[in-house]
């Protein structure tokens, strides 16, 4: 029988997935065709959505983007056997935004269904925990540190040091923790992963449970991503039910259980000590540290608490060992990252690349240029406590030490473009404004010093004393910087800062 | 005078996950599932079934953007106002939406249809402006686009 794909993705179904399934599905009907309808993750070429694929002898055909309008002419054009029409991609492997890339979080995703076990065995996954399970718990931690792995939320800690210091904490009560909390604009990696491939993320926490000795975990996944919940509670009931989960792992007589929780909708929980908060029911305040979650975390015990892309990570360097993994990327940024496109891009998706990569390769050869065909003005990478780069600045390498040299962030891969449209006192202004909404509200000069950046940044933009008022901003944003508690009012000056920097002709300058 | 709430539910609601670690945002989702809203009335069973004071309930409800004390639009629109939907024209779109539906952000419109609600980023980054009716998320939203699907509510 064929088989076809049709993604299940937030994005694709924003531009109409399921009303092209449903058709798909109606149609076969009609002509008396017997078809295989798997609603896969999305392979996250999103400006090819709805991206349909067909099983044909010479591998996966695609076809792309596909709307439920142009469904009976499909099936026309004969592209149950594969013929090329207009919409016909060829194969899904050639399209070469997916052939150049390196992927390794993201090699499974489009290619299985997310929530079928077996899919994903059968594609490499639960290879690592099988691995892991005849190790000793140091030995895996060890294994982590000589992959070069780093936090993949922003931060990029060294995650083997972090495991560390949770292991060597007395048998108790221990947590792993996923941070699924992805709320900067510009990035949908996490989400693409969970509604893709949920069994890696899955794994990579149950082999974290392993290393450390905590036999509970906890998915704290934001309230905006209601598909990403539903996949996630499917995919774990099925893990549960295939005895990768629970008190006998895969018959290793190990425990691990693990839970979905949802945020709601603050910002600021995705910092972790906010995060830990909200898990225990209580309102995300940022909580000063030392001590630190490694020692004294969720419910005041040693916790594990890492991002989605990290955790899953794990998943592959078990899989594969670290050695491979250390070999790709650069210096101490070791492995892969997945860059998202976004914004004003004609082709954006998610491009992951070993590290060391420049970003204007990124932008023009993945990314097309604009989707309005403008010239770039500025671009935010890092999400919105990123710093906003000119065009002259795009042949910076992506890597972590690079970007921390140029005073910006590479965060978690989230890349927004905008064309010469954009007004950069405005974006400057919205940082400001952001904070003033989503500050936890602890720390004064995050709470305060945000609705203050609001307030100069509008006196500059009437022109009222503007020398005066550019010195003011300057030294707000050194005071948040230096005087707050955590990223959200420390990293606030970053946007508006390269933002009167780069284009001070946007500030009356 | 009957409240707008099931509190059979809602007792229903807490007894299931008060033992839960952590389990008041479980129990807040729940009732706003079920009842649309937090009505303030639930706020001392909460309180008394988890050892909290009212006031730290309350603090709870009123610290998340997502918790609402007060009873919805029929229909729920939200518009992401954040980086990668302004790119491709949300700030347009958000003065579209405010004077197309007579009201401003985070309220509702006289007639009790729509609450339009700022969002700040659903994942959909790559295909803005984003916007949200209920759980389903659409991609591309141009004003003209907007205003097709708020006739579709309207028709429903």
């Amino acid at each position: 029988m064929i088989t076809v794909y049709v993604p299940r993705d937030t994005t694709a179904c924003a531009l109409g997935a399921d009303a092209v399934a449903e058709a798909i599905s109606a149609e076969a009907a009609k002509r008396n065709i017997e078809l295989n309808l798997v609603r896969n993750g999305s392979r996250g070429l999103f400006w090819l959505e709805t991206l349909v694929e067909v099983t044909t002898d010479k591998g996966r055909m695609a076809f792309g983007p596909v709307n439920a309008t142009d469904v009976s002419t499909l099936f026309d054009a004969g592209f149950l056997e594969g013929e090329d029409g207009d919409l016909a991609l060829g194969l899904t492997e050639d399209i070469p935004y997916l052939k150049n890339q390196q992927r390794v979080n993201f090699v499974r995703a489009g290619i299985t269904d997310p929530l079928s076990v077996d899919d994903y065995k059968a594609h490499g996954g639960y290879a690592g925990l099988t691995r892991a399970l005849a190790m000793q718990p140091q030995a895996i931690v060890d294994e982590v540190k000589e992959s070069g792995l780093r936090g993949r939320g922003g931060a990029a800690f060294p995650a083997g040091i972090k495991w560390q210091t949770v292991h060597d904490t007395p048998p108790q009560q221990k947590y792993i923790v996923c941070n699924a909390d992805e709320g900067d604009s510009g990035t949908f990696a996490d989400r693409l992963l969970m509604e893709a491939d949920p069994l890696q993320l899955i794994e990579g926490m149950t082999i974290a449970g392993l290393a450390v000795g905590a036999t509970q975990g906890y998915i704290y996944l934001r309230s905006e991503y209601p598909k990403a919940h539903d996949v996630l509670k499917t995919a774990l009931a099925n893990a549960y039910a295939a005895g990768y989960l629970g008190d006998n792992i895969a018959g290793s007589g190990k425990h691990f259980d693990l839970e979905v929780r949802l945020g709601a909708g603050a910002y600021i929980c995705g910092e972790e000590t906010s995060l830990l908060d909200s898990l225990e029911g209580k309102r995300g305040m940022v909580r000063s540290k030392p001590p630190l979650p490694a020692i004294v975390g969720l419910f005041g015990q040693p916790t594990v608490i890492n991002n989605v892309l990290t955790l899953a990570s794990v998943s592959s360097i078990f899989e594969k060992g670290a050695a491979h993994y250390k070999d790709l990327g650069v210096g101490r940024s070791t492995g892969t990252l997945p860059m998202q496109l976004a914004g004003n891009i004609k082709r954006g998706g998610i491009v992951e690349l070993a590290f060391g990569s420049s970003l204007r390769s990124l932008l023009e050869d993945f990314g097309g240029g604009t989707l309005s065909g403008k010239a770039i003005k500025a671009v935010q990478v890092g999400g919105p406590l990123g710093a906003y780069l000119p065009e002259s600045a795009l042949d910076i390498s992506l890597d972590y030490e690079s970007f921390a040299a140029a005073k910006a962030m590479l965060g978690h891969g989230g890349v927004v473009v905008f064309d010469d449209s954009a007004d950069m006192l405005e974006q400057a202004r919205f940082a400001m404004e952001f904070c003033v909404v989503e500050s936890c509200g602890k720390c004064t000069p995050c709470r305060v010093g945000s609705t203050r950046g609001v307030e100069v940044i509008d006196k500059i933009r009437e022109g009222k004393q503007l020398d005066d008022n550019l010195i003011l901003l300057e030294d707000l944003c050194e005071t948040m910087e230096y005087g707050s508690l955590c990223a959200m009012g420390g990293l606030t000056p970053f946007p508006v800062r390269s933002a009167i920097k780069h284009f001070p002709e946007d500030f009356g300058g | 005078m009957t409240p707008a709430f099931d509190k059979a539910a809602i007792d229903d609601i807490i007894n299931q996950h008060k033992n839960l670690p952590g389990a008041l945002l479980p129990i807040l989702h729940d009732i706003q599932h079920t009842a649309g809203y937090v009505p303030a009335e639930t706020v001392p069973a909460i309180a008394t079934a988890l050892s909290l004071s009212r006031a730290e309930v309350h603090g709870v409800i009123s610290f998340y953007h997502h918790f609402h004390s007060e009873p919805m639009g029929k229909h729920t629109v939200q518009i992401c106002r954040a980086e990668a939907c302004q790119a491709v024209g949300a700030r347009e779109l958000e003065q579209h939406a405010t004077s197309k539906l007579a009201t401003q952000l985070g309220n509702t419109t006289a007639d009790g249809a729509v609450s339009l609600e700022p969002v700040y980023c659903l994942g959909n980054c790559a295909c803005g402006p984003s916007v949200q009716i209920g759980d389903e998320v659409h991609a591309r939203v141009t004003p003209e686009r907007f205003d097709t699907l708020i006739s579709a509510l309207e028709a429903k």
